[in-house]
């Protein structure tokens, strides 16, 4: 299905929950609402769904306006965050709901219902209740519930939420692919970037009821057009006083600007590691935390903190230590405007032609 | 160890001066003379009169209040366009039979809808007595039992959330469907005590029904208010036989109410 929303409101109150979002989704696709909690991302899946009344702005369904259109009418398909199965229901009762409510014949129901049993590998358990099924179970029977009466349109609040980390990562999996084999136009809110980017198609990022910036979570993370969208996807810390940082002396002509730098647009070595010496600042490492795979370095850059990666691989490196700092590149934000910025002393200064 | 001995001890006398023995008194009373007796006075007019009077009365409550009891709590927990404030005005109001002595109750009925009232009279012309006949004794009773059902069902309201219901929504079920398939499981245990509770509350409720009744024998007497006649008259046995009557009922919903009691834990 797609879907057009323009200028959408809602208040609570005084309290401003979503302030004029507009979007398009083309049919298909599967996207990521994400944004920190309390943004307004769930009252968004809410209207879309018809179990909120918009406060203003329209809500489009395949060039018709839903606006109107109850829940029941709009031919969507809801996971809550806490599945909200029917606890008095087997799980066969659970899926046939929506197409008894239809009043299919009981043939058709069992078909279907044996179907979706199938697709979601709940063979087996189709007469267990609520509570004698493990949490990746309830999800997944909250899932085939949604799909049965075939909505063209399938919302997910915070789906994995529920879920304890270790199978988070295996069900995120089979839900992104039950979402491409069904071929249904899906929503989910989130917000775990980590879960948004690993799933999604596309990323809506909501923050304080607006949105921010939708794209690619490869174009959101190159190029992201808010300060607020570059702190919230990836990891980074913000250096307000650009002087600091080599390399980057053009942004000095515009007052307030302030850079963010990611772990990764840092490169750090022992003297004569990194060749492009000239554009390097000097730093003492102020702390080392292992994290598994590698080192997380605390540095200090005239007592301004960095935060950086280090492969395993490379020499290890100690607190205290005086080392060499190359900022690659920085996400730079003043006021009116926000740039990404190469840093300037890369070129090397005596290039050798062959 | 001593000390809760004794407690545990006098826990127990109390228990059996307030509850046994008054039990083993009606029930021998009833039996002073014999079996016929207790016949006899089970079969006077005035007490075939007063315990279908109070069954006529138990039924109508029970249904009525029932009914209006669990939508009002459907209303309180779920209900959108009633503001928060009129939530919570409307929350203490159903409370207030149980803040008001059901005397005081009944005299307001009578206040309101008496004979030489404006309401009353209307009704009175129409045909219709309110105070002083059943009407006036169903709406006394009703007064005191009204918030017992809403205690009992709005809470587990509360507890299950409004998400199946939603859930139910966005599958396509509209309200009624919704209500019978979805919401009426989950409370119906709290339904039932709810009932018990009213049954037991109208079986013995007295005060309220005998300043609006006006206790005329045959007319509108119930089983409590005779018990209380055949008292005033030394009619000892009678009185027994009626209020063994009435005993019996009460241990009867007593249980019921255990079992409902567990049920109700279990979903």
């Amino acid at each position: 299905m797609h879907i057009e929303v323009r200028n959408l409101n809602k208040s609570f109150g005084d309290f401003h929950a979503v302030q004029d979002v507009s979007f398009e989704i083309e049919k298909g696709h599967l996207i990521g609402l994400l944004g920190p909690s309390g943004g307004g991302k769930t009252s968004i899946l809410r209207m879309l769904a018809g179990l909120e009344t918009p406060t203003s702005g329209d809500i489009i369904f395949h060039g018709k306006r839903v606006n109107d259109l109850p829940p029941q009418e709009r031919g969507i398909g809801f996971v809550f965050q806490n599945y909200a199965l029917f606890k008095h229901m087997t799980v066969y009762e659970n899926i046939a709901f929506g197409l008894k409510v239809k009043k299919q014949s009981k043939e058709q129901i069992r078909e279907r219902v044996s179907t979706l049993v199938e697709l979601t590998g709940l063979k087996g358990f189709e007469h267990r209740y609520v509570h004698q099924l493990s949490g990746g179970q309830r999800q997944r029977v909250a899932f085939a519930r949604a799909l049965a009466p075939e909505p063209q349109l399938l919302l997910l609040d915070e789906p994995f939420a529920a879920i304890d980390a270790k199978i988070r990562t295996e069900l995120r999996t089979w839900l992104k692919e039950m979402i491409e084999r069904v071929g249904i136009t899906s929503i989910f809110v989130t917000h775990d970037q980590e879960e948004a980017i690993e799933v999604a198609d596309e990323i809506m990022i909501i923050g304080k009821g607006r949105l921010e910036q939708k794209g690619t979570p490869w174009e959101i993370y190159k190029n992201p057009q808010t300060p607020f969208v570059a702190s919230f996807i990836g990891e980074s810390t913000i250096v307000e006083d650009i002087k600091v940082l080599k390399g980057f002396d053009a942004a000095l002509s515009y007052p307030g600007t302030k850079a963010l730098i990611r772990p990764e647009y840092i490169e750090i070595g022992k003297p004569g590691e990194i060749r492009l010496q000239s554009a390097t600042v000097k730093a003492t490492v102020k702390a080392l935390h292992f994290r598994g795979s590698e080192w997380m370095v605390e540095l200090l850059v005239d007592n301004v903190k960095l935060i950086t990666y280090r492969s395993l691989e490379k020499e290890v490196l100690q607190p205290g230590e005086q080392v060499s700092v190359l900022v690659h590149r920085a996400y730079l934000f003043n006021d009116n405007d926000s740039w990404i910025m190469e840093n300037s002393l890369k070129v090397d200064p005596m290039p050798i032609h062959i | 160890m001593t000390i809760r001995r004794t407690w545990i001890g006098l826990t127990y006398i109390v228990f059996t001066l307030l509850l046994i023995i008054p039990l083993i008194e009606i029930f021998t009373g009833s039996w002073a003379d014999g079996w016929s007796g207790f016949i006899e006075g089970l079969t006077r007019k005035q007490s075939l009169h007063a315990l279908q009077m109070t069954a006529s009365i138990v039924v109508v409550v029970t249904v009525i209040n029932t009914v209006f009891g669990v939508m009002l709590a459907l209303y309180l927990v779920r209900a959108e366009w009633i503001g928060a404030r009129m939530k919570r005005l409307l929350n203490s109001i159903v409370d207030l039979p149980f803040a008001v002595s059901p005397v005081i109750g009944g005299l307001m009925i009578v206040l309101l809808l008496g004979p030489n009232t404006v309401i009353g009279a209307f009704f009175e012309d129409s045909g219709f007595k309110v105070v002083y006949a059943l009407p006036g004794m169903i709406l006394a009773s009703l007064f005191v039992t009204f918030p017992l059902m809403v205690r009992e069902v709005l809470p587990v309201l509360q507890e299950i959330g409004a998400q199946q219901e939603e859930a139910a929504s966005t599958l396509g079920a509209y309200s009624w469907y919704t209500f019978w398939k979805v919401t009426w499981p989950s409370i119906r245990w709290g339904v039932i005590y709810g009932v018990v509770l009213t049954v037991a509350r109208t079986l013995g409720e007295f005060g309220a029904v005998l300043v609006v009744s006006g206790n005329i024998m045959n007319k509108t007497q119930t089983a409590t208010t005779l018990v209380y006649q055949d008292v005033e008259n030394f009619n000892v046995v009678e009185a027994n036989g009626v209020a063994l009557v009435l005993a019996v009922f009460s241990v009867g919903l007593l249980l019921l109410m255990e079992w409902a009691k567990k049920r109700k834990e279990v979903h």
